[in-house]
Formats: structure tokens, sequence, C-alpha cells
């Protein structure tokens, strides 16, 4: 069942609980404030992950130095590239997320999710 | 257990806060009955009598409860999933791993002669990959945009609600500019000395670290984005200090609007420019210039200062809209 | 080094817990902002300074700012509804 390797990818093991401790916060949590922070734990998850499979041992980072242009020389810079595109959306749908908030308190006067939903129902929307 | 008294295990056992009790200073408001408050609290008990069933009740507490046992029995399953997954990867930081393929072997051997630039991610996102960086920054744009539309507030007072408008057309929550304003200076610490001079010393720092970063990214770590966020980060920080009379002489609404697009323009039309004559495999005059010179690398030192001003901008639209509505 | 990398994903996991548990809004934004610069410094220690500079200005700075904000024009309404008690 287990593999081999578990312990020698603490850092992908890591990314992963940290995205089912995210996933859970989306879940379970009722403040709206809390789910966006669970959402953000998620995207760094990603990032971790994807940041730890770029990442080789005893290598570099991918700045040309000395004109050494060897594959072997760096880590792999594909990985990086999209994990610095990612970040940066990421705080764009924060934000946008944010502002959905107040909208929301501004009309319910809460930030719970389940008031919010009770009190739509009750309007009739 | 005997508690000691002392400010530290006030705090450890949870009973002042200090940072809490002293973030919200506001002074105290009598509570004044509106009109429109005694109807809501009217229509809220109405609703109340109208629904909520016992039998609803009950199936709405077991939803709940098989609800919260079902969302903790998935992340547990999901968690376990993965990590049986991790578990049969290769090792992490092999060098011959499946992810190290022929892709980023040729990004890092010929990066440098292809696109000038010395810092191979930047080399990547902004000459290979390019138009992804530009779909980016109208991510940015429209997160703004629509941030906008749903925290602006109006100039003039809107005109007071009908008779038979329904619950959520009212304008009852909105307010004008002027009183959120002033609605917002009064939690706040007005002209704090320490703030002030603080800021006075780092804001300058950050504007020159933020200009490094963006005007270094093609030399070393950094680039549009991160230099566009320290130099955001300074302006929200000179914003705090100094208030909206003083941002408001060299950043409006105008110049975001302006900035933004002259940016975002000049990004596709050099963008497209380069990638139709490359394609066409025309000459495209482009100096690439020598490794390593600040004047170097074609294309990507213009596109990171398009970059950074379009991130910039949009990190204090983001924190001026959030703050008062509008800016 | 490898000691410190454990400490610092422990630490993140930590921090992720502590999240979800902690009662007032404040403090879970506060400490997702350090969980923002550990990964910062992790993101150094795995070769990618990109990365960590933009993590440490856009997540560890902005985004908590915009929570904050967030935070205090909703204690501000509820300063205004007259029901304080309800916080977090």
């Amino acid at each position: 069942m287990l593999g081999p390797n578990l312990f020698a990818n603490y850092g992908e093991a890591v990314a992963i609980i940290l995205f089912g401790i995210g996933f859970s916060n989306l879940l379970l949590q009722k403040n709206l404030i809390k789910k966006i922070i669970g959402l953000n734990i998620m995207d760094t998850a990603v990032y971790l992950y994807l940041a730890e499979k770029g990442y080789i041992d005893g290598r570099v980072a991918p700045i040309v130095t000395n004109g050494v242009q060897e594959v072997g020389a760096y880590i792999n810079p594909v990985p990086s590239g999209l994990v610095l595109t990612g970040i940066v959306v990421s705080v764009s749908v924060t934000a946008l997320m944010l502002s959905l908030t107040i909208r929301l308190y501004r009309r319910y006067h809460t930030l719970d999710l389940d008031e919010i939903s009770t009190r739509l129902k009750k309007e009739g929307l | 257990m005997k508690r000691k008294d002392n400010a530290f295990f006030r705090w450890f056992f949870g009973e002042t806060d200090t940072m809490l009790g002293r973030v919200e200073m506001r002074p105290q408001q009598e509570y004044t009955e509106t009109a429109s408050d005694i109807r809501e609290v009217m229509q809220d008990s109405l609703t109340q009598d109208q629904t909520g069933d016992e039998e609803d009740f009950v199936l709405i507490r077991v939803f709940h409860r098989l609800y919260r046992v079902a969302a903790v029995f998935f992340c547990v399953a999901l968690i376990a999933v993965l990590l049986i997954n991790v578990s049969w990867l290769p090792k992490n930081g092999g060098a011959d791993n499946p992810v190290n393929n022929e892709v980023s072997a040729r990004y890092i051997e010929s990066g440098l002669q292809e696109t000038g630039a010395v810092n191979i991610v930047t080399g990547m996102i902004l000459d290979y990959r390019a138009f992804d960086t530009f779909g980016e920054s109208n991510v940015l744009f429209i997160a703004t945009v629509t941030v906008l539309i749903l925290l602006r507030l109006d100039k003039e007072k809107k005109a007071p609600a009908k008779k038979g408008m329904p619950v959520y057309q009212r304008p009852k929550d909105e307010l004008t500019i002027a009183q959120a304003q002033s609605r917002d200076r009064i939690y706040e610490p007005k002209n704090n000395v320490i703030l002030q001079v603080v800021a006075g010393f780092l804001v300058p720092i950050l504007f020159i670290f933020g200009i490094y970063v963006i005007l270094n990214g093609h030399l070393s770590p950094g680039g549009g984005f991160s230099g566009g966020a320290i130099i955001g980060a300074g302006l929200i920080l000179y914003l705090n200090a100094f208030g909206f009379e003083k941002t408001e002489r060299f950043f409006t609404e105008k110049t975001y609007k302006w900035v933004s697009f002259f940016s975002l323009t000049f990004y596709c039309l050099a963008k497209s420019y380069s990638f139709f004559t490359g394609a066409n495999h025309l000459e495209s005059g482009i100096p690439l210039g020598t490794p390593g010179a600040i004047l170097s690398s074609g294309l990507i030192l213009p596109l990171n200062i398009c970059v950074g001003l379009v991130v910039a901008c949009t990190m204090y639209a983001f924190y001026a809209l959030f703050r008062k509505g509008g800016f | 080094m490898d000691i410190f990398t454990y400490i610092l994903m422990g630490f993140l996991v930590v921090c992720a817990i502590s999240v979800t548990f902690s009662k007032k809004l404040l403090n879970s934004i506060l400490i997702f902002m350090s969980y923002s610069l550990v990964m910062s410094v992790i993101w150094m220690l795995l070769e990618s300074p990109d990365l960590a500079i933009t993590e440490a200005a856009v997540g560890a700075g902005v985004t908590s700012v915009l929570f904050f904000v967030t935070l205090k024009k909703i204690n501000a309404m509820m300063g205004e509804d007259g029901n304080d008690e309800k916080k977090g």
C-alpha cells in the first residue's frame, strides 16, 4: 500500500497535508473570512508542491553565473515561472472574495454563511 | 491552579487581548433607532413567524451533523489517498526525475542566447511565455474593475427608497464618498507622529528598492510582479501615514486608468510585434545587447516596467477601494 | 540544513491548524501572515528566490493588509449596529 518514498518526499507530504487542512477549513468553517484564509492555504499548498517538484539536490537557482549553461548546474525553472504567475493571481482572487464579503456584510450584518443562506431563503431569492 | 497576576498570564489565559482592545478605538455613540431599523426588525419577526416548522429544524440539524461528519471523512480520505500517491513518487531532488525533461533543459541551455536574460525564470515568463503574463496582467486589471463595481460609492446621495421597492434594492446602506471618508477617519488615529516619521524614512527606501527590483528583473531575482508589489506596499504605507489628501495629488482614478491603459497596450503591441516577426522568421530589429548589462535582453526590460506599473497600481487601487470606496 | 527545513515545515502545519481553531479573526489573520512569511523562507531554501521575494511582498504584505482592512470595515459596521458582542 504505502510506497517506499514517503519520508524522502516530506515536502510534498507537507504540501498535501496543508491542502487537506485548507480544504477542511473551506468545508467546515462558517465564517466567511476563515473560509477565504482556507482557500489561501490551499493555494500556497499547491505552490509548495510545484516548487518541491522542481527542486534538484545540490543545484542552484536558475540565474546564469559565470557563463555556466549546463543543465546539470541549475534547478528546473518551469515550476518557478508557473508559481510566480499563480501567486499574483491568488492576490486578486483574495481581493475579489473579500470585497464580496464586505458587500454581504453590508447587506446581512453577519459573516455566518448559514445565517446568510437562511435569510436568503426567507426573502425568497 | 493559582494564576499569577501579570500581563503575560492575563494574555495567556485570554482574559485581555493586548491587540484587540486597542485596535478599534472609537468614541461612544448614542444609540438612536431610525425608521428603517424598526422596519427591518419588524420584517424579521414577521418572516420568522412565517417560517420555521419543528420538523424542518430537526432535518436541518441532522443535515448539519451529517455534513460535518462527511466533510471530515472526505478530507481525511483525500489526504490519505494523496499521501499514498506521494509515497510512490520518485525521490524528491533526483536529477533524473521525469519532471526534469527536455523542456527545462532547453530553457537553461539556450535561454541566455535567445532572450538575453541572465535570470532564466524572467526570460521564460516574459519572452517564451509572454502572452501568459499578459493574460495575467489583464486578470489583475479585471479584478480591480470587479472590486470597483462591488465597492464603489457614489459621489452624491442616491434617490430615497420608493414604496414598492424590494428589500434588497433599497439604497439604505450606501454611503457617499465624503461620508465614508469622515467615518473612515473616526476609527483611526489621525496624523500619528510615529507613523509619519517612520513612513518618511521607509517610503523612499521602499520605492527605490521596488524600482531596483523591477529594473534588475532580468539580472537578479525579482521582476515586475515583486517590484510592483513592493511599490504598491510603499504607496499603501504612505496613504496610511498621510491620508488621502496627500495621495490624491498624484494618484487618482484618472492616473490609474491611463497607467493601466498604456502599460497593457504597450505590452500587447510590443509582444505581438515580436511574436509576429519571430514566427515569420523576420528581422525584428530589437537588440539583445550584452548579457549582464542593464540595457540588454531586448523587450524584457520595458515589459517588466509595464507589469510593475500595473501591479503597483492594482495593489494601491485594491487598498483604496477597500478603505474608501473610490480613489 | 535538513533540520531547519523540518522545523519550518512543522511550523507551517501548526500555523494552518491554529488558523482553524483560533477564536478571534484578528488572531487567525496574524497567524496566516506568519504562515506566508515562513513560506517565503521555505522558497528561499528551495532555490527559488523569485518566488521568495514575490511571496514576501504579496502574500505576507498586501494580502494581510487587505484582510486587515476588511476586518476593520466589518468591525466599524458592527459598531454601527450596536451589537459589539458578536465579534469573530
